[in-house]
């Protein structure tokens, strides 16, 4: 099962390298990970998205507290959480067929960013679901190159005390 | 007051009332020795390599319960320490160790003598330090003490660059430290305090399964009255050894591959194993599935980690096992529980009578228990701390010394480090001046850190080395022996290379060899009546195996050798069993 851990830490050097490193050695698989500051520019907030079942899970945010730099854990429940990612898609696309794509990309309300001769680059947020069912339409013109953030998630509002 | 990066050091060191630190120089860390070099109050131990620093410092924190500090220098000297920085993580030893670094502005570029140790001891530090700002070190180091020794203690590294070691600092040691991420939990939740007090009183089959938590903790008299209010049987692990008096008749011994059989036995039986600071380790479980399935699980730790990680635990309670025994007996007390263990303790006592530690005595062979057993008399009088080395010198040692009390232990548990027992005993005495400090030794282990002999001689320790000298690695050999049909690939070594007596001899040593039983008690009484460092070399059967055994991966209630006995569902005796169940 998919968890996305919300993990706040100290913005220092290194702390990356010591929870990656603790991932590695402990045999835990990161699917994704996104860091960047905070409000607070003394913080930064990993999103980590782990497949784990539960007793594992609960190890792996066990270690992470273990790291001094670790100030605050969570772990997202996927009903009550707001999470985003975002991908370049730059798609094959000859003149007379960037209709289409540009059709798609509105469907799913992504950006064209750039136009090539005969490649177009999307610009596209949204759940991983939805970014899974765009991708799989544009695989259909043959997609160059892809790059994706990792995703990033909030606890929603209504969880705030 | 202005004073420079490594008068801070020093400075910091004496605020944290440090009088033994444990290292060598080097380049980048000269202004580190150089504001040691008029130092009052600390004692500055030079080794002969930076390993053997940092496994004295590691056995001088466990025999004193002070933080063990190290100062070696970058590169070599710094990569040096890992395997003591990686024991001492595995043991939850609390260490500082300050690593020279190359200047700042030559870092991350393979500069001479650079390299990444904070990067390399990420894994085996409780947390580390690249200090890249003078001013910032006072913090660091209230920092460093602080994490090492708090919570489950462990090595904490600085790394610390020759520039800054030369910058100047406002030097001011802070009163507390302020770290957000690092609160640990010491007092355990009452509720569940409450509720091992319940399961306890109402166990029939309890038994404490206690660890290297509750000694450092120094929970050692707690433990002892929590045992006694309810006349609980107690064994310790390796890590342990020392928590419980070993003498004492409710000492069940030490659990696992190695342990005794009544041990073992009693842990597949109890219906409420209660583990105290202990971490569930493989060989002292064997198989998981069929580890102690009859009881109940308390586990308390001051880890939290720890709990649930290896077996699913009923009851877990996060917290100082100072903190949660006192309380666990307030509660005994307030619901004035009275012992219900006397049936049970003449089961074990039954099993500790019928499988106690056996070997066959052989005319004209000394064997490794018989040592073991004689320098246990012979101590038995005097306070002493008891070092090993690793392998089956100390699984003997584990089997046939009684360890008094606590801090008086020293063995590489978790890493399972060889040449851990010299340096260790080197580190011990200078923590217990007044106590013999004896290495049970093998002959393979002593020589991987034996360059140590000069440091005990010149610094006038009288460390006593007692080489159980089989002229074998005897565990590797022994695994061979059982399952690797006898090819004994790599592990042969000749018991007379080196000459262990002129070996001690040219260290300013006392050394004597011993070939036949009639002449043990007298060279042993004499090396440890000599003023100084000793060796006694052992010349014992070479092939005796420790006995009994688990194999890897097997049930712990059917260890191999021994005085037979099965599974421990036939080796009760029926009628004390009825008794118990009722």
């Amino acid at each position: 099962m998919k968890h996305t851990l919300s993990v706040l830490v100290e913005n220092k050097p290194g702390v990356l390298t010591r929870v990656a490193s603790l991932f590695a050695r402990r045999g835990f698989n990161i699917d994704s990970l996104a860091v960047g500051e905070t409000e607070d520019p003394t913080l930064s907030r990993m999103t980590i998205v782990v497949s784990a079942e539960e007793t594992p899970i609960e190890q792996i945010t066990k270690q992470l507290h273990k790291l001094i730099n670790v100030i605050k854990i969570q772990d997202l429940d996927p009903k009550d959480m707001i999470d985003r990612e975002l991908v370049l898609y730059k798609v094959n696309a000859a003149p007379e067929r960037r209709h289409e794509i540009i059709e798609i990309a509105n469907v799913f309300r992504a950006k064209i960013v750039d136009v090539g001769k005969n490649s177009l680059t999307i610009e596209a947020t949204g759940t991983s679901d939805k970014l899974a069912a765009m991708e799989d339409l544009l695989r259909a013109y043959g997609i160059k190159e892809l790059a994706r953030t990792g995703k990033i998630a909030l606890a929603r509002g209504s969880r705030d005390a | 007051m202005k004073v420079t990066g490594a008068q801070a050091i020093v400075k910091s060191l004496q605020a944290e009332g440090v009088e033994v630190v444990f290292g060598y120089p080097g380049g980048v860390v000269l202004p580190l020795f150089d504001a040691l070099y008029d130092t009052e109050g600390i004692r500055v131990i030079l080794t002969r390599h930076e390993q053997g620093a940092a496994h004295a410092a590691d056995a001088y924190a466990r025999v004193t319960g002070k933080v063990g500090v190290v100062i070696v220098t970058s590169g070599p000297g710094a990569a040096n320490t890992v395997t003591g920085i990686a024991n001492a993580y595995m043991d939850s030893v609390p260490l500082v160790v300050i690593t020279g670094q190359v200047a700042t502005h030559v870092l991350g570029t393979d500069a001479f003598q650079e390299t990444d140790i904070t990067g390399i001891t990420i894994p085996i530090t409780k947390h580390n330090y690249l200090c890249d700002d003078s001013e910032q070190i006072p913090e660091i180091m209230a920092e460093a003490f602080h994490i090492a020794s708090t919570g489950r203690p462990g090595p904490v590294l600085i790394d610390l660059p020759v520039d800054i070691s030369r910058g100047e600092v406002a030097y001011k040691y802070p009163e507390r430290v302020n770290l957000p991420g690092y609160k640990p939990t010491v007092k355990g939740h009452a509720k569940q305090i409450k509720d091992a007090a319940t399961l306890i009183s109402k166990a029939r089959k309890p038994l404490l399964y206690v660890g290297g938590g509750v000694l450092a903790a120094n929970a050692s008299k707690e433990l002892k009255e929590l045992a006694e209010l309810m006349q609980l049987p107690v064994v310790t692990t390796l890590m342990g050894k020392g928590a419980f008096p070993e003498d004492h008749h409710l000492f069940v011994g030490m659990p696992g591959m190695h342990g005794g059989k009544f041990t073992n036995y009693a842990i597949t039986e109890t219906d409420l194993l209660f583990g105290i600071g202990v971490r569930f380790d493989d060989r002292v479980t064997g198989k998981l599935a069929t580890f102690a399935t009859k009881a109940k699980v308390v586990h308390a730790d001051i880890d939290p980690a720890e709990i649930g990680k290896n077996r699913r635990v009923d009851l877990p309670i996060v917290g100082d096992a100072k903190a949660v025994i006192t309380g666990i007996t307030a509660e005994l007390r307030k619901m004035n529980a009275e012992p219900r263990t006397e049936a049970w303790m003449r089961v074990i006592d039954d099993w500790r009578t019928r499988y106690p530690f056996h070997y066959h005595a052989q005319d004209g062979a000394i064997l490794p228990q018989q040592v073991v057993e004689r320098v246990r008399e012979l101590t038995k009088d005097r306070p002493t701390v008891y070092c090993t080395e690793v392998g089956q010198n100390q699984m003997w040692a584990c089997q046939y010394l009684k360890i008094r009390e606590p801090r008086t232990w020293a063995s590489s548990g978790g890493l399972g480090t060889m040449g851990f027992g010299l340096p260790a005993a080197i580190g011990a005495q200078l923590g217990r001046p007044d106590y013999l400090v004896v290495d049970i030794a093998g002959d393979g282990s002593i020589q991987m850190n034996s360059q140590e002999l000069a440091t005990a001689s010149i610094n006038k320790l009288p460390v006593k080395v007692v080489i159980l000298n089989n002229g074998y690695l005897g565990m590797v050999r022994q695994w061979q022996e059982l399952f690797y049909e006898h090819r004994y690939s790599s592990s042969t070594l000749p018991q007379d290379c080196p000459d262990f007596v002129k070996l001690a001899e040219a260290y300013g040593a006392f050394g004597a060899r011993v070939t036949k039983l009639s002449e043990l008690d007298r060279a042993l009484k004499a090396a440890f009546d000599f003023d100084g460092p000793a060796i006694v070399d052992v010349r014992v059967e070479r092939e005796e195996n420790v006995f009994p055994m688990v194999a890897p991966g097997g049930s712990i209630d059917e260890m191999l050798g021994g005085i037979p006995g099965g599974p421990v569902s036939e080796m009760l005796d029926d009628e004390l069993f009825e008794e118990v169940m009722e």
